[in-house]
Formats: C-alpha cells, sequence, structure tokens
C-alpha cells in the first residue's frame, strides 16, 4: 500500500518503570515526509515513546530503527550521528536559560559539527529564526520570552541542523488556542519547506485534525488504532470514542 | 520514618555518591575534553564567590584575634598572638571557614542548577545535541570546584592574616611588617602544605555532591530546592569527615 520508504520503524516496544507497565509492545511506522501524530492521554507513556526513539530512554525489549539502524545497538558516536538527523522539540521547549537565543541556536550546531565556519553559523541561525518569526529576539534571553516564543525558538533549535525527522513532544500543551494554532500552522509550514518526517505526539485533537495526515491511538501501551483522523471519528470502538468525547 | 528504613536510605544514597565519583573519574581523563567550559566554570566560580570568602576572612581574623586577647593578656603571652591566631588560621579556620561557605554558595547553586536543568530537560537536551552532559556539566563544575577552592583558601588566609593585624593594632600599635616577621617565623612547611592540599579535597567534595544532588533531581521544582539544600546539608558534613581524616593522615605521614 505504501511505496514510501520508511525512515522510522517501531516493532514490539516495550518499556516499564518498575511494576509499571508504560510501553507493551507498541508498534509504529513512520515514512518519508509523512506528518504523523500519536494520540494519547496524559500519562500514556507518548514522552516514553518519543525518548526510546532518540535513544534518552532505553528499551526493555523490541526494536526501533531510524534509518534503518537499531537505536538500542548503536553506540555513542553513532548514536550521535542519528541524533544529528533527527530534530527533537522538548514538551518543555529545554532552552538553555544561561544563554541567549543565538547561544542557544548555535549550541547543537557548534557541537555536532565542530568545524562549521562562523559565516554559515550566522546564516543559518538567521536563516531559522526568520523561518519560525523571530528574527529580532537573537540576543534575548529565554526567560524574556513568551511561552508561544519558546516553543518557536526551540523549534528553530532543532530546525538548525536541517534534519530529516522531527519529533515533536506536545508541541501546543500549555499554550493558549490561538497561539497554539500558530505552533500547528508553523509544523505544516516547516514540513513543506524542510521536507522532513513529522511525529507528532499529542493529546490535542484539534492538531491531530488539521496536521495529521494519519493518526495513531496510544492506549494501554500499544498502537490500538490507527488511520486518518476523520476514520478514527468514526470509530465505534468505546476507547477511541472515549477519547474524541 | 523507622530506623531500618532511614539507614538503608542511608546507604544507599552513600552507594550512588560513590558510583557517580568513580564515572567522574572514568568520564574525567577521556575525550572529549571541555576545556573552554571548564576555563569558564573556574571563572565564575571563583568569581562568584571571591567577595563573600573575602568578607567572612576578613572579619574572622579579626574577631579570633579580639577573643583570643583576654586569654592571652592573663597567661601574660599577648606577644604571641599573631603567631597562635596565624596557626589556627592556616592549618584550620582558613579551610574549613572557606570550604563551608563555598559549600553554601557553590554547592547549592550547582545543585540548583543542575536540579532545574534536569526538571526542564535541559540536560536531555544536551544529550541529544551531541553532548555528553557529565562531561560538560559535572566534570567540568567539579574540577572548576577543585581548582578553585585552594585559589580562594590562599587568598582567605591572607585576608584573615590581615584582619588579624588590625585586631592587634585595637590595642597596641604593631607595624605590618612586624606583624608579618612573627607569622612568617612561626609558619612551618608542616602547617601550610597539608592544610592547602586538604582544600583539593574538600572543593572536590563541593563540587560532585553539588553536581550529584543536582543531576539526580527529581520531578518538579521543589524538586530543585531539595537539591540545593541536601547538597549544602551534604557537603558541609563531608567537608568536616574530610578534615578529621586529613588530620590522621598528615600526622602519619609526617611521622615518618
Ligand atoms: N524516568 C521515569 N521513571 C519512572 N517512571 C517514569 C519515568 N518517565 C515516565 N514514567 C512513567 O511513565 C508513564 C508515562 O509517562 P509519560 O511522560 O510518557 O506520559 P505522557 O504520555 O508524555 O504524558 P503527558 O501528556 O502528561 O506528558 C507515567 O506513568 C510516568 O510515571
Ligand atoms: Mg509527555
Amino acid at each position: 500500500m505504501e511505496t514510501r520508504k520508511a525512515v522510522i520503524r517501531i516493532e514490539g516496544l516495550c518499556k516499564s518503570f518498575g511494576d509499571n507497565v508504560v510501553l507493551d509492545h507498541f508498534d509504529l511506522t513512520l515514512y518519508e515526509g509523512e506528518n504523523l501524530v500519536v494520540l494519547g492521554k496524559s500519562g500514556s507513556g507518548k514522552s516514553v515513546l518519543i525518548k526510546c526513539i532518540i535513544g534518552l530512554l532505553h528499551p526493555d525489549a523490541g526494536r526501533i530503527e531510524v534509518f534503518g539502524e537499531n537505536v538500542p545497538d548503536l553506540n555513542y558516536t553513532e548514536l550521535d550521528q542519528m541524533r544529528a538527523r533527527v530534530g527533537f522539540l522538548f514538551q518543555s521547549n529545554a532552552l538553555y536559560d544561561s544563554m541567549t537565543v543565538r547561544e542557544n541556536l548555535e549550541f547543537p550546531l557548534r557541537r555536532h559539527w565542530m568545524k562549521t565556519p562562523q559565516k554559515e553559523v550566522d546564516e543559518r541561525v538567521h536563516e531559522v529564526l526568520k523561518n519560525v518569526g523571530l528574527a529580532h529576539t537573537t540576543e534575548m534571553m529565554p526567560a524574556e520570552l513568551s511561552g508561544g516564543m519558546r516553543k518557536r525558538i526551540a523549534l528553530a533549535r532543532t530546525l538548525i541542523l536541517h534534519p530529516s525527522i522531527i519529533l515533536y513532544d506536545e508541541p501546543t500543551t500549555g499554550l493558549d488556542p490561538i497561539t497554539g494554532m500558530e505552533i500547528i500552522e508553523l509544523i505544516q509550514q516547516v514540513q513543506q519547506e524542510y521536507h522532513t518526517a513529522s511525529l507528532v505526539i499529542s493529546h490535542d485533537l484539534k492538531l491531530a485534525q488539521i496536521a495529521a495526515e494519519r493518526v495513531i491511538m496510544l492506549i494501554d501501551g500499544k498502537c490500538y488504532a490507527q488511520g486518518t483522523f476523520n476514520e478514527l471519528r468514526a470509530s465505534t470502538d468505546p476507547k477511541v470514542k472515549a477519547f474524541f468525547d | 520514618m523507622n530506623y531500618p528504613a532511614k539507614s538503608r536510605v542511608f546507604l544507599h544514597e552513600i552507594g550512588e555518591l560513590t558510583r557517580f565519583v568513580l564515572r567522574f573519574f572514568r568520564e574525567a581523563f577521556r575525550p572529549r575534553y571541555e576545556f573552554s567550559e571548564l576555563v569558564h566554570q573556574c571563572f565564575v566560580i571563583g568569581y562568584k564567590s571571591l567577595s563573600l570568602v573575602a568578607l567572612t576572612a576578613f572579619i574572622m581574623g579579626l574577631v579570633l584575634t579580639m577573643q583570643l586577647r583576654p586569654s592571652m593578656v592573663r597567661y601574660g603571652v599577648e606577644a604571641q598572638i599573631p603567631a597562635m591566631v596565624c596557626i589556627a588560621i592556616i592549618r584550620e579556620i582558613g579551610p574549613v571557614i572557606t570550604a563551608l561557605i563555598f559549600a553554601g554558595k557553590i554547592g547549592s547553586s550547582i545543585g540548583a542548577e543542575l536540579g532545574s536543568m534536569r526538571v526542564t530537560e535541559q540536560i536531555d537536551a544536551m544529550e541529544v545535541s551531541g553532548t555528553n552532559p557529565f562531561k560538560y556539566l559535572v566534570v567540568t563544575r567539579t574540577m572548576a570546584a577543585t581548582l578553585m577552592l585552594p585559589v580562594l583558601v590562599i587568598l582567605a588566609d591572607a585576608i584573615s592574616l590581615f584582619g588579624s593585624w588590625i585586631g592587634v593594632n585595637i590595642y597596641e600599635v604593631l607595624s605590618f611588617r612586624l606583624f608579618y616577621t612573627q607569622v612568617i617565623d612561626n609558619l612551618a612547611y608542616y602547617d601550610a602544605i597539608p592544610a592547602i592540599i586538604k582544600t583539593f579535597f574538600f572543593g572536590f567534595a563541593v563540587g560532585i555532591v553539588g553536581c550529584f544532588k543536582g543531576y539526580f533531581s527529581t520531578k518538579g521544582t521543589e524538586g530543585v530546592g531539595r537539591s540545593a539544600n541536601s547538597a549544602v546539608v551534604m557537603s558541609s558534613v563531608l567537608i568536616f569527615i574530610l578534615d578529621l581524616l586529613a588530620v590522621q593522615v598528615a600526622e602519619l605521614i609526617w611521622d615518618f
């Protein structure tokens, strides 16, 4: 059915913390250039899933292939190389609050590609800031920015390496509906401009409705249902229905 | 909480801290070295505590002299005040008081900084940005604390002695030159060197405990406060324990 190449393929992913089983044989495939939204209620293990993908958490069992390589098997150097191609937008933005916006943006660039000339660094900083519409904030500190602006800067920071996949951890949570809407538009705009595949983790139905090509429901640690937003909304399964009411 | 459970928590903590220290040595001597961050941290850590250390050192020297004076006068040995104060300051009071001030100032700020970085996922963000956060944050801060505390202590000793000279001059006139000669004449290498060496250990304790508490800070802003607080408590206690050990070890070595 799908002719596109898979960039992320997850099979039988299990993760528990003590007795708390969070992910239980979870499966997911993300195709090149696709916009996939994973919906799940708070505490369902969405952040855990996305952290396993980027290698911040070690799964108990299962395969997580990113660009065809199994993440839990990668050594430190290989993991770094993978992470340079995968952007991660943290739920809490995770801007370095002791650094200016410019230093925040330069950080991943200087760390992943140590020998980037200053001229290219400046160009990239300028480019990503323009793309998120905050070109005037370069010398500001994160504490001086509003929540929506911080989200944009965090997105700019993930864009600066021109990743081929971006993982979004609840990009609209904690923002007012209008700002949330702006972020959704920005995500779509980014996807068109940089041709990235996006994996968006959320419990925001509006986000799923607008941005998703495909939706996966994460319930009880499993890929409980998937399809387009409208297919899922029409579902008669009580657990899926409960989410849309 | 009952006592068995409490002691289990305590032993667990000691075990975790030991693992953390071992990890420090594993990571510190393996590339990549975060040299520029180390220099930056040395500056920040030294500079931050400088004025506080200077102030407390001055007061300590002054007060100590004034407090000692009545007893010394009673025994008719007030001429020995500079020698006496100097030994007390160089061997014990300078290193320990400075280390405690350092623990209060730097230990808590490292604990709070790393704690809030942990809670707001900044440490994770570093990790996905091609940086080993342990090297970048923990190793640099701990090394900077280890290197800067001895410098601060030497400075504090000097300022303390100056304070003491002022203290002497409140009651009698003693030229700084004479004071200085009396101090130097009474000071042996045996007094100064072990006292300076132990401050490296104090600095290391403050740095590593601050990092340990912050690095494993639990969720929430409340956790950050707790990290900062327990970093100060734990490193202060450690300073006294290390001080006790240092005395024993110094005596052992000197006897050989
Ligand atoms: N480091 C950890 N140690 C222990 N338990 C954890 C850890 N991280 C997550 N959990 C547990 O895993 C479960 C899922 O957490 P997760 O953060 O993935 O939820 P989430 O779906 O992202 O929710 P939210 O929408 O609130 O962000 C929770 O029950 C949480 O207690
Ligand atoms: Mg989450």
